[in-house]
């Protein structure tokens, strides 16, 4: 029974606790706004075994506080000011930097108002094992509670009630600490508000608070070195006077501020939209904005104005006589910039540089525009920044003294790992150390008068080419949570741990609760060698009426992972498993990944079953879903299912069932290719690891694909088909469900034609089906890989599949456009895909099984995690594509080392100066680059490469030969993948 | 903007500094108005109703009359400034008409009505302020104004509002959690322990509900108290004035009171 009060609100405390205001409203009304709150006496302090405070229990403070600073040998609490929060969080994460803290409600609603990111960073940081943060709420307290006055700002208001509680501390702390007579006094720990607000400072002085900047904080700790480096440069101002800022040249116009902005957005004559940088040509990029067919083109870093890849930037669109089609050239950050002096001294090479930019930059325009002109335009304010922390590496030629013992400072520029990103100009002390170490960088700001933005030293993550720090800075790059599960996550799995069974049939066990007994089907699973998260396995037996009983069953993650306890919303939070080459980022703690949620062969285990009755034809006669207990038969790989179907010597009740299923398989594929499902190829590699341990690669081979393969795949797909139609009628409004939209027709003109003009093959996309059909015919009798090549390129015209919550979009667009399927869902993978565990629990509501949580009624709610998933969802595709790449660079190299690499590829793309060609073998692209000037004719997409006898030309969709190298370039310890042309002729001297 | 404001946040506080389960203040004044029969200004935090109760008196209409119970008539006003946007409500309007039947329900099976044939009973009620709550205010403001009008009530009526945070319920919404969660509104009889009235406007899990429910009656409990407690003080103040009364001090009569009321109660 819990304790139900009133709490009292006397009449003549009014003018605190009440707070009446006026509002306006978009539209222009004046809303009255009253406020009430209630001040209290027990808010507790939070410091441990305090006298006065009534439940101390759950207090985390030290009663000494923090003896180990310098500055305050009678132990210290730190009380950081909101300023500390919103510049130097960084430090704050720290693992180094963890003194008691009191965190004022004030400081997090001023955080929160300022940046919602940097708030859930601080959200987060209380609750880090690491760190003892108590939370006070200050502003419920009736001793610390302030009010506005006339005439104060917010921001002196909140600055007022920080101080208030900072000197309300001390004499707390005081009281409570009473000198007992005939003792000596105790020293008293002081608490210490942290600020790098001059002026707060200076009244805090005046009040007789202890108060301290965070640079001054920071120098007199044991760890300074380290710690001096995470902090962002706004704070070093007051130390270090720079160097007459005035004086230096604006290089960039200045920003509209966002009132302007936002009002030249509603009328329309400025666009919003993300900055997407040109990962070709650093001196372009573009935004998508609607209003326009196709995204606005930025060219040059004028007209780019300081956004950065990811920015949310409101922009201006030229007249029309200033359109202009993207430049046909590849432009080099490094190479245009080599010289380029981190130092402040902008003036004596900016003469040089800009003549250098700029000719890149005519050359591009002069030339006569025959194709398509695309729309131009400048940023004129950022609406947001979306700045994180970018994996990058030392510039080695910034350094001024490359003293591996010199602690001096110096000014560097990191080059991002990103080729989409400009190099990030940043001070450190242990810039040598650096040198060779991918390190973690963030962007604290960009000044008009700064070439580069500027930035501070994170924190550094291993050797380059170290696969750890190639594996961390993937996954930082790519935002994959990777931290290990912590503590409550843990305390969610079932108590027996690895020894957890299926309890023995009863009818009293919980978990035989409606369930079927399958035990005695012969199941069994069929997956990639070495897989050991199996989440499906398969059945088919024949039936007494000449029908076919088929059965898909998936693990029953669900009934391991609970609605909405820690283990659920992490899993939430991480969307899916993350496969790199080498390591698995698990979205489950692997105890019920690879144990007990895996259908391992020959163990009873809980899962969710779809049955349905087919004909001989392949008709779904009827379908129905259970969970069920199960024990598979055996567990195959690919290759061996494929064998023993194969074999006519076998003739066991498995080897039938792979038969039967492979049969009705082939009929549902036929089925569905026939409805118009599109088959689509993306290049796909496989590394092959030399042994587990030392995991260096010693060969890339394409993947092969069976008809095994196919078998398992159709019948995922009907079971996601099924699942989808029953949650959809249970719950239209909530159900998740995944779907493609059908790509816009302008995706594909440029693929449509440079077909048409190199090989004189018409694509008709109207429809998937159409398009299926048209796709079969790009064929080349004499380059088989050419069909496969078209394939990759269809694909990449192509928007991506996303979840969606079946109550948010029109019923006309559930439609999956690659599989043909008016609807589906994923059902078949919940260990791996958080959709799927959804999907799961919708569905067991469905049935009857188990009522639906609470949190699954809400679309707001679904929509939400849904959103997580599928950014989680792409970032994880795009980390495994990356790792591939890395690893697919160190198999070059090592087989550099025995021979140089020489490899068929296909031109994909021209530029004015290279080609863009694609390795099918290996599954990478790669550029060409010429230093010589050659003709390019970008309408019939022909380069001619003019020589002495006689010139040679060749085409988008050519066939050459490459000679495939690692090179390390010396400045970035960048290694990269760097082609040269063999044949038709030798680009090594061009 | 509501969505920059927690609702309840890490510490177990809501926005205004109570916790879950705390009532706002509630404030009870029942000195007369006009030539009603019965009055009372109710406030809870800063929603406040006023509520005048004429009669058990003679019909307006004779048609309207019932030869053996009286007839309840309810209307209610909100006042334009009463809300954060100014706006005047006609008498039609739906939301008002609703608030009057839902009130009228409530109080019809508790009013003794067969005492007084052929008679009809008005109810006043007018918002003062609304920051949530306002079904609960007015049921609370006119238990409170039948009483001091000395009709015969077979029990005080509690309402209390009651809403789920994710899965936490809260008790008594502001405004501003009102427009963000799903809210009940409970009015009990704490004597008999009888529930007179639930409405739920808005959608919420039926897991969900009934821990809501729980805690709103016996929040309704602790309302019941309070009521109590201020229909008492104005009684003994009023026998002080005539000079007629038990010696002694009102307070001590009202906390034995408060006490033996819930030993029967519970």
């Amino acid at each position: 029974m819990v304790e139900i009060t009133i709490r009292k609100r006397p009449r003549t405390e009014a003018v605190v606790t009440q707070r009446k205001f006026f509002k306006k409203t978009a539209r222009g009304k004046v809303i009255k706004v009253l406020r009430e709150r209630y001040l209290r006496d027990d808010v507790c302090c939070g410091i441990h075994s305090c006298s006065i405070c009534a439940d101390s229990a759950s207090s985390v403070l030290p009663s000494a506080g923090s003896l180990n600073h310098p500055m305050f040998p009678d132990g210290h609490i730190v009380l950081p000011d909101t300023n500390v929060f919103l510049a130097q969080m960084d430090l704050m994460e720290s693992n180094l930097f963890n003194p008691p803290m009191i965190l004022l409600q004030t400081v997090m609603e001023e955080v929160r108002h300022r940046s919602l990111p940097l708030y859930n960073r601080l959200k987060a940081l209380v609750k880090a094992d690491e760190k003892t943060v108590w939370v006070f709420y200050n502003e419920y307290r009736s001793e610390t509670a302030v009010i506005r006055e006339e005439g104060e700002s917010p921001n002196d208001r909140n600055d007022r009630g920080i101080r208030k509680s900072a000197s309300w501390y001390n004499t707390h702390i005081s009281l409570s600490r009473l000198p007992v007579r005939g003792q000596a006094a105790r020293p008293l720990p002081m608490v210490v508000l942290l600020t790098d607000d001059v002026a707060n400072r200076q009244k805090a002085d005046k009040e007789g608070i202890q108060c301290v900047s965070v640079r001054k904080y920071v120098e007199s700790m044991k760890d300074s070195g380290k710690l001096l480096d995470l902090l962002s440069t706004p704070g070093s101002d007051d130390v270090e006077p720079t160097k007459a800022v005035a004086a230096r040249q604006v290089l960039y116009p200045d920003y509209l501020p966002l009132s302007t902005l936002l009002a030249g957005i509603k009328s329309g004559h400025l666009h919003q939209g993300h900055f997407n940088a040109n990962q070709y040509n650093y001196l372009e990029g573009n935004v998508s904005v609607s209003g326009f067919d196709k995204p606005v083109l930025l060219i040059g870093r004028e007209n780019m104005n300081r956004a950065v890849q990811g920015d949310i930037v409101a922009i201006e669109v030229f007249d029309e006589s200033e359109w202009k089609a993207p430049a046909d050239e590849v432009v080099d950050q490094e190479t245009t910039l080599k010289n380029d002096d981190a130092e402040e001294s902008e003036e004596e090479s900016d003469d040089k540089k800009t003549i250098a930019e700029r000719r890149v930059l005519q050359a591009g325009f002069s030339k006569p525009q025959a194709s398509a002109k695309q729309p131009t335009g400048r940023v004129i304010g950022i609406i947001k920044r979306n700045w994180r922390s970018y994996v990058c590496h030392i510039d080695s030629s910034s350094l001024t003294s490359s003293n591996a013992t010199s602690l001096s400072q110096q000014t560097v520029f990191a080059t991002p790992v990103s080729r989409l990103l400009p190099r990030i100009r940043l001070r450190t002390r242990q810039a040598p150390t650096l040198l060779g170490q991918k390190i973690l960088v963030t962007i604290d700001r960009w000044d008009r008068t700064s070439r580069y933005p500027e930035g501070h030293f994170v924190r550094a993550l291993g050797n380059v080419e170290s696969k750890e720090a190639e594996q961390e800075s993937l996954l930082l790059e790519f935002d994959v949570p990777y931290r290990p599960f912590g503590k409550a996550i843990l305390d969610c799995l079932p108590s027996e741990g690895d020894r957890w069974v299926v309890p023995p049939k009863s009818a009293s066990s919980p978990e035989w609760r409606d369930r079927e007994d399958l035990r005695d089907l012969v199941i069994c699973s069929i997956d990639p060698p070495g897989c050991q998260d199996i989440d499906d396995a398969l059945h088919a037996r024949p039936l007494p009426n000449g029908n076919i009983e088929a059965g898909v069953h998936i693990a029953d993650v669900s009934h391991f992972v609970l609605p909405d306890n820690p283990m659920d919303n992490e899993a939430a939070a991480r969307g899916t498993t993350v496969y790199l080459v080498d390591k698995r980022i698990d979205m489950l703690p692997a105890l019920l990944g690879t144990n007990l949620c895996s259908l391992r062969p020959r163990v009873e285990r809980l899962a969710f079953s779809v049955i349905w009755e087919l004909t001989p034809d392949a008709e779904i006669v009827n379908v129905r879903f259970t969970k069920s207990v199960i024990a598979s038969k055996s567990a195959f790989t690919y290759e061996e299912a494929q064998i023993r179907k194969d074999d006519p010597n076998l003739n066991d009740d498995t080897t039938q069932s792979i038969r039967l299923l492979n049969s009705l398989a082939r009929k549902l594929k036929a089925g569905r290719m026939a409805a118009g499902a599109l088959n689509l190829a993306s290049p796909e590699v496989k590394i092959q690891l030399d042994s587990a341990e030392s995991s260096d690669p010693i060969d890339v081979a394409q993947k092969e694909l069976r008809e095994t393969n196919s078998l398992v795949e159709e019948f995922m797909l009907l079971a996601n088909v099924s699942v989808a139609g029953k949650i959809q009628g249970a719950f239209p409004q909530t159900a998740v469900l995944r779907r493609h939209l059908p790509p816009p027709r302008s995706n594909f003109e440029k693929l449509q034609d440079i077909l048409q003009k190199r090989k004189g093959i018409p694509l008709d996309v109207s429809s998937s089906a159409v398009l299926a059909a048209s796709l079969d015919k790009c064929v080349d009798p004499s380059e088989p890989a050419f069909n496969t090549l078209v394939r990759i390129m269809a694909t990449r015209c192509m928007l991506s599949a996303e979840y969606f919550c079946s109550g948010s979009v029109a019923r006309d667009t559930f439609g999956h456009y690659g599989l043909a399927s008016p609807i589906y869902t994923h059902f078949t993978s919940p260990i791996r895909r958080y959709a799927d565990v959804l999907v799961h629990r919708q569905l067991a509501a469905a049935i009857s099984y188990s009522p639906l949580h609470a949190t699954l009624h809400s679309k707001a709610h679904v929509e939400r995690v849904l959103d997580v998933v599928n950014r989680r969802h792409r970032m994880a595709q795009m980390a495994g594509r990356a790792s591939v790449e890395f690893y697919v660079g160190l198999a070059l190299k090592a087989r550099g080392e025995r021979q140089g690499s020489t490899e068929e590829a296909f031109v994909i793309r021209t530029f004015r100066n290279g080609l863009a060609v694609y390795v099918s073998k290996l599954g990478i692209e790669g550029l060409v680059t010429f230093k010589r000037e050659i003709q390019f004719d970008p309408d019939a997409y022909t380069i001619t490469i003019p020589s002495s006898d006689e010139s040679t030309t060749i085409a988008v969709f050519d066939k050459v030969s490459v000679k495939i190298e690692v090179e390390k370039d010396k400045n970035t310890q960048r290694g990269r993948v760097k082609m040269t042309l063999i044949s038709p002729v030798d680009s090594r001297n061009l | 903007m509501s969505s920059r404001i927690e609702i309840l946040n890490d510490g177990g506080y809501r926005s205004d500094g109570r916790r879950q389960y705390e009532l706002r203040s509630i404030d009870i004044d029942m000195s007369p108005q006009g030539t009603a029969d019965g009055c009372a200004v109710v406030s809870h935090g800063l929603t406040q109703v006023q509520v005048c109760v004429f009669g058990p008196r003679e019909a307006r209409k004779r048609a309207e009359t019932l030869h053996d119970r009286a007839v309840l008539n309810v209307e209610v006003g909100v006042l334009p400034f009463s809300a954060g946007e100014r706006r005047r409500r006609g008498r039609a309007d739906r939301r008002i008409l609703e608030l009057a039947a839902s009130i009228k329900s409530t109080f019809e099976p508790v009013i003794q009505t067969s005492l007084y044939p052929r008679s009809q009973i008005d109810i006043f009620v007018s918002v003062l302020a609304q920051d949530g709550g306002l079904l609960q205010a007015c049921i609370n403001a006119t238990s409170v104004a039948l009483a001091s009008a000395g009709i015969a009530l077979g029990d005080l009526v509690c309402a209390v509002s009651g809403g789920v945070h994710g899965t936490f319920p809260l008790l008594d919404l502001s405004a501003l959690e009102e427009g963000d969660l799903p809210n009940v509104t409970v009015a009990i009889t704490p004597r008999s322990g009888k529930v007179t009235l639930v409405t739920l406007e808005t959608r919420l899990h039926v897991d969900r509900f009934g821990e809501v429910f729980a805690r709103a009656c016996e929040a309704g409990r602790v309302i019941h108290t309070e009521m109590r407690r201020a229909v008492r003080a104005r009684t003994s103040k009023l026998v002080d004035a005539m000079g007629a009364g038990t010696k002694g001090t009102g307070e001590e009569d009202v906390e034995r009171d408060v006490l033996m009321s819930e030993i029967n109660d519970f």
